[in-house]
């Protein structure tokens, strides 16, 4: 760790941000390269292309990143404590993941203050998978005290493409650890920036009035025929970039556009989710959606494999 | 004699696949052993989060050596056949020159267990190989085989990790395996390291203790200071050792507040798969959230956090649970608990929250207008909606009032709201919990108790060990629920196969067996038979669109469709089928109408099939439960052998027992043997003069003999009376009746000569026998019991 002093408005029991800069430096610490958010409107952070596109090839990537993540459908025009339509995502990725992967997230857990001498800290058999993402791995919850504080996962498979070498991929829900660690039941009342009397501000300063605007969004306003619209415009512009970018068949060339397409991978992604919310999709139609957004992914993950990054 | 010590040390393993793992390691070593020809004293295989372990006591140090004779050719043969029986046999080209084959010639080569000699003389004179292997030292037998078992091992789900998953074919373990420890020895010496590698990780004799409390690396020397020495590194190797002392330390810390552990054995399995070293600890949740039933609360702590409730002396729930964590805390745990209660009690806000939200959903929408949505939850592909089910099950309910005798508009509204609760949230975050809850709240908004209790009922009996339902409107509800999967999934070929009976039709089946014996209701076939006219027609819609030409009146053709196939309800069976023959005209074109009155009239014949297919489905379960019960399921063919009444399952366990009561007596013993020998007479008999020969009636004319006559006479009286008692369905009668038999039966064996030389009177003495056959066949084929 660095030795610049730290102030104590950003312990990370005691301050959210807190928290976050030191995952970030801890994870900078061992190598990784801090990335800031990705600019877009994402439900987790896998789905930031530094996790979903660089997680595929044999090169090898570290990085950590927060990354916002809506989830439309959970809001609760924020009068509920614990949910949240739009709330934060550590993300760290590993590739290869390292042969002490489960010793350095302790030892994460341990910067950011929780003591293995007190707590009571378990992985979870929890295989994740993204359906729209067509990955899959294995891995655990990871619980402190019989809390779920992250998400553990080896990538095998991600976009439709065989991870090799596998990477590791690590998710710490923000607002639930920082709870934990700074002992409070609401999470409007987490300590946001350390400070106490009248500098404090708190989490619910920030993004209560946002929850309960993006709720009624979600739930009752979004314009739902724009948003199928939406979705048909971003479906059509990836299929079409990926065909304008890639190479001539036969050619050991590159592909020249899947970042811009996978940008709208993203988009139909969050407009179905939009449209999910509204209730506007039936249970059928549901499917069809989700095999809709991960035909895209697929369709970007291979292209992906024939960029630089992707080793191709 | 030396032992092996085998540990696989990995990351965790998920709890569920802990054991079998344990055991299948176990198997697949001392199998591989043994086919090597090493046999051992005794095998034991442990799993904990982190690590297999196996030992494997009283092996052998080295292989038994092995002598082989090999036959060769005679000495006359041509060369080509001494060359190809020296390289059969291994003898490199090189030495082929001192392999001459002359007579009393012997040669061999030391440093490959070789030699050949020829025996016998002249023409008789023929090379020999001898092969002597030694065995090899047990220690190189397990580097052999143990790379090949660790990488196939059956794994429910494996992975790759780490640099090596770059390439193909890279290990693959549950979760990536981190390192090796096997250790042969004898128990007197030092043990040494079996060698081998796999994947790069290298087997030593090196183990690691608690992930948190004793994280350093232990030399392990054989199993007993591995146990040992772990126990000491806080890690408990035996999960069952584990599963005492979470079991003892719960019941402890219960007993000591006046408390008793609610048990599970489930969650005891599962929790004693998460922990190398448990310790259990109490914590509490607010009296206020006990206003939610126990089995919600119960299911919340179960299923989230995997803890056990405590109930008071009273019987009800205490506001405490148990947690057993992995880790004895600097602080006695008062941190671990805290967070654990803090977790219990967000969880069960939600739970209370669903709970009232449920509660309040049920008491304003009293009309059940939101079973609308089950429109749009699919419950088969082929199937249709939830909707349509429980229209089905309703109109099936509504015919089987009719033998249950009970209350149709009471079932109806049972039938209609049976599945209510999977709309519920409670049930939503806890499956465990259908039809629970259903009971619960239908109770709450005061439906009949009856109706309230078929909510939960009609899905029992779940098993073979599971109540049957007592109250009509559950029965009546419970089969037409079951009937309706039966029914639906026979009409589109997803039969059970071999082990996969992935809708647990097999349960179904012996359910509405154990429905209608034990309440003695029965169920007359055609009903179930129509109920798949309805099915068919849907189920085989898109084989018929393939088939089809081409048609403009598709409205004629409809109504001519329906009217073919005769509905059970107008209003709601026909609706059904109905849609499904819209949906499918409207893909189809047809050529013309007699295709389609084709197509309607096999139909029919294929849902005819279909039933009588799933009727004999029925009576294997029914030989199935029988046997299970220890009752003589031979019988059942008998009984079913005359092909009448068969459908009526109640009637035919009753045929079952009244037969099983007879046969157990000494009259239906010996009726049985006369039975039996009258009908291998016929047979041998019907062989000459052909099938059917001897079935016109005797004539009484022709009888000689008095004991004949007697027969004769019997017999005439028998037939009526059995004819009689089965009419009325009373099978003790009708086997009183056959009890009369015996006497004259074994008295015409022990007095007459059936194939005597007038034909006339042979002929007429089968005929006698043939009436013998088929009076007794009014009650059981004899022929189809054993003994």
């Amino acid at each position: 760790m660095t030795a610049m002093a730290v102030p104590a408005s950003l312990d990370p029991t005691r301050s959210f941000q807190g928290l976050i800069l030191t995952l970030q430096n801890f994870w900078a610490s061992k190598g990784c390269v801090i990335l800031q958010p990705y600019d877009m409107e994402v439900g987790a952070g896998t789905f930031h292309p530094a996790t979903t596109l660089r997680a595929l090839g044999p090169r090898a990537w570290n990085a950590a990143y927060v990354q916002p993540s809506r989830r439309p459908k959970d809001g609760r025009y924020g009068e509920n404590p614990n949910r949240f339509q739009h709330y934060y995502q550590f993300q760290v990725i590993l590739k290869p993941s390292p042969p002490d992967l489960q010793e350095l997230y302790l030892e994460s857990l341990y910067a950011i203050g929780i003591d293995p001498g007190v707590h009571d800290l378990r992985f979870v058999e929890d295989d994740w998978e993204s359906p729209t993402l067509g990955a899959w791995g294995l891995g655990w919850e990871c619980w402190c005290d019989g809390m779920e504080v992250s998400q553990f996962t080896y990538f095998q498979q991600v976009a439709g493409q065989e991870c090799a070498p596998v990477a590791g991929e690590l998710t710490y829900g923000l607002e639930r650890l920082a709870m934990y660690l700074q002992g409070v039941d609401n999470g409007f009342e987490l300590n946001f920036n350390g400070l106490e009397g009248e500098g404090k501000v708190t989490y619910g300063d920030v993004f209560k009035q946002a929850e309960a605007e993006y709720s009624r969004h979600n739930f009752e306003y979004a314009d739902t025929e724009k948003l199928f619209r939406n979705f048909a415009e971003a479906e059509k512009e990836c299929l079409a970039l990926l065909a304008a970018g890639a190479p001539p068949e036969g050619s050991d060339q590159r592909h020249k556009q899947v970042l811009p397409a996978y940008d709208q991978c993203i988009k139909a992604s969050h407009a179905f989710n939009l449209l999910d919310a509204r209730g506007v999709i039936s249970v059928t139609e549901r499917q069809g959606y989700i095999l809709k957004v991960r035909e895209l992914a697929k369709a970007c993950g291979a292209a992906w494999v024939q960029t630089e990054a992707g080793g191709g | 004699m030396p032992d092996l010590l085998l540990e696989l040390f990995s990351e965790e393993i998920p709890a569920r696949m802990q054991r079998q793992a344990a055991e299948d390691l176990r198997k697949l070593v001392t199998n591989a052993l043994v086919d090597r020809g090493l046999t051992y004293e005794g095998a034991k295989a442990f799993a904990t989060p982190r690590r297999l372990a196996l030992t494997i006591a009283g092996l052998p140090a080295r292989q038994p050596d092995v002598r082989e004779e090999k036959k060769g050719p005679r000495i006359s043969a041509p060369e080509a056949a001494r060359l190809g029986f020296l390289k059969s046999i291994g003898v490199p080209e090189s030495e082929f020159h001192r392999f001459e084959l002359y007579e009393g010639h012997s040669v061999s080569l030391p440093e490959r267990g070789l030699s050949v000699e020829v025996r016998g003389t002249g023409k008789d004179a023929t090379a020999f190989a001898i092969i002597e292997k030694s065995g090899q030292p047990t220690l190189d037998v397990l580097a052999e085989i143990l790379p090949g078992i660790i990488r196939a091992f059956p794994w429910p789900k494996s992975m790759r990790w780490g640099a090596a998953s770059a390439a193909p074919g890279s290990l693959r373990w549950v979760r990536p395996l981190r390192s090796i420890l096997a250790t042969f020895g004898a128990e007197t010496e030092d043990t040494e390291i079996v060698p081998f590698e796999v994947d790069g990780l290298k087997a030593g004799n090196v183990t690691y203790g608690h992930r948190f409390m004793a994280p350093g690396e232990i030399r392990i020397r054989r199993f007993d200071d591995y146990v040992m020495k772990l126990e000491a590194a806080k890690v408990v190797l035996d999960a069952d050792r584990r599963k005492e002392i979470i079991k003892t330390d719960a019941q402890n810390l219960a007993f000591a507040q006046g408390f008793e552990v609610v048990e599970d054995e489930g969650l005891l399995e599962e929790v004693a798969g998460l922990v190398e070293w448990p310790v259990v600890l109490m914590g509490a949740f607010e009296e206020a959230f006990l206003d939610v039933p126990a089995e919600v609360i119960r299911a919340t702590i179960r299923a989230n956090q995997k803890c056990f409730v405590l109930k008071k002396s009273d019987g009800k729930l205490a506001n405490r649970f148990l947690l057993t964590a992995n880790v004895e805390a600097k602080d006695g745990g008062k941190v671990i608990i805290g967070g654990n209660e803090r977790v219990i009690r967000a969880r069960l806000s939600d739970a209370k929250f669903f709970w009232e939200t449920d509660k309040r959903v049920w008491a304003e929408d009293r009309d059940f207008k939101r079973l609308e949505r089950f429109r749009n939850v699919t419950f088969h592909e082929k199937l249709g909606s939830q909707w349509d089910r429980i229209e089905r099950i309703r109109a099936l309910a509504k015919e089987l009032c009719k033998v249950t005798g009970v209350d149709p508009a009471e079932v109806d509204l049972a039938a209609r709201i049976c599945k209510a609760d999977l709309q519920t949230e409670v049930v939503g975050e806890f499956p465990e919990l259908q039809g629970f809850m259903g009971r619960v709240y239908a109770g709450l908004i005061g439906e009949h108790a009856s109706v309230a209790a078929a909510c939960e009922e009609h899905y029992k009996p779940v098993g073979p060990n599971d109540t049957v339902p007592r109250d009509p409107v559950s029965i009546t509800v419970a089969l037409a629920d079951k009937l309706d999967t039966l029914v639906g999934f026979w009409a589109i070929d997803e039969k059970p196969t071999g082990s996969k009976d992935p809708y647990a039709l097999r349960r179904a089946a012996l359910g509405v067996i154990r429905l209608v014996v034990e309440n003695g209701v029965r169920v007359g076939w055609s009903s179930v038979e129509n109920f798949f006219g309805h099915w068919i027609h849907a189920g085989l819609a898109d084989q018929v669109i393939q088939a089809a030409g081409e048609t403009s009146r598709l409205q004629e053709l409809y109504e001519f469709v329906s009217d073919k196939i005769p509905p059970i309800d107008p209003d709601c069976m026909n609706r059904i089928a109905a849609q499904h023959w819209i949906e499918f005209l409207e893909q189809s074109t047809f050529e013309d109408l007699g295709r389609f009155h084709f197509v309607a009239i096999e139909l029919r014949k294929i849902s005819k099939y279909k039933s009588v297919d799933l009727l004999s489905f029925f009576h294997d379960r029914l030989k199935v439960m029988l046997r299970d019960q220890g009752a003589r399921h031979d019988l059942v063919d008998a009984v079913l052998a005359n092909g009448e009444a068969n459908d009526d399952l109640l009637l035919v366990v009753r045929r079952v027992e009244a037969l099983g009561e007879f046969l157990a007596t000494e009259d239906g013993k010996s009726l049985l043997a006369g039975a039996k020998r009258a009908t291998n007479i016929l047979r041998a008999e019907e062989k000459k003069d052909g099938e059917g020969a001897f079935e016109a009636a005797a004539d009484p004319a022709l009888l000689r003999e008095p004991s004949e006559k007697a027969l004769h006479a019997a017999l005439l009286t028998a037939g009526e009376a059995a004819l009689h008692a089965l009419g009325k369905q009373d099978f003790e009668a009708a086997m009183r009746v056959m009890s009369s038999l015996r006497g004259p039966v074994d008295a015409f064996f022990e007095a007459v000569m059936v194939n005597t030389d007038d034909p006339a009177i042979r002929r007429n003495r089968l005929a006698l026998l043939a009436t013998l056959r088929r009076v007794t066949r009014q009650v059981a084929d004899f022929t189809k019991i054993a003994g």
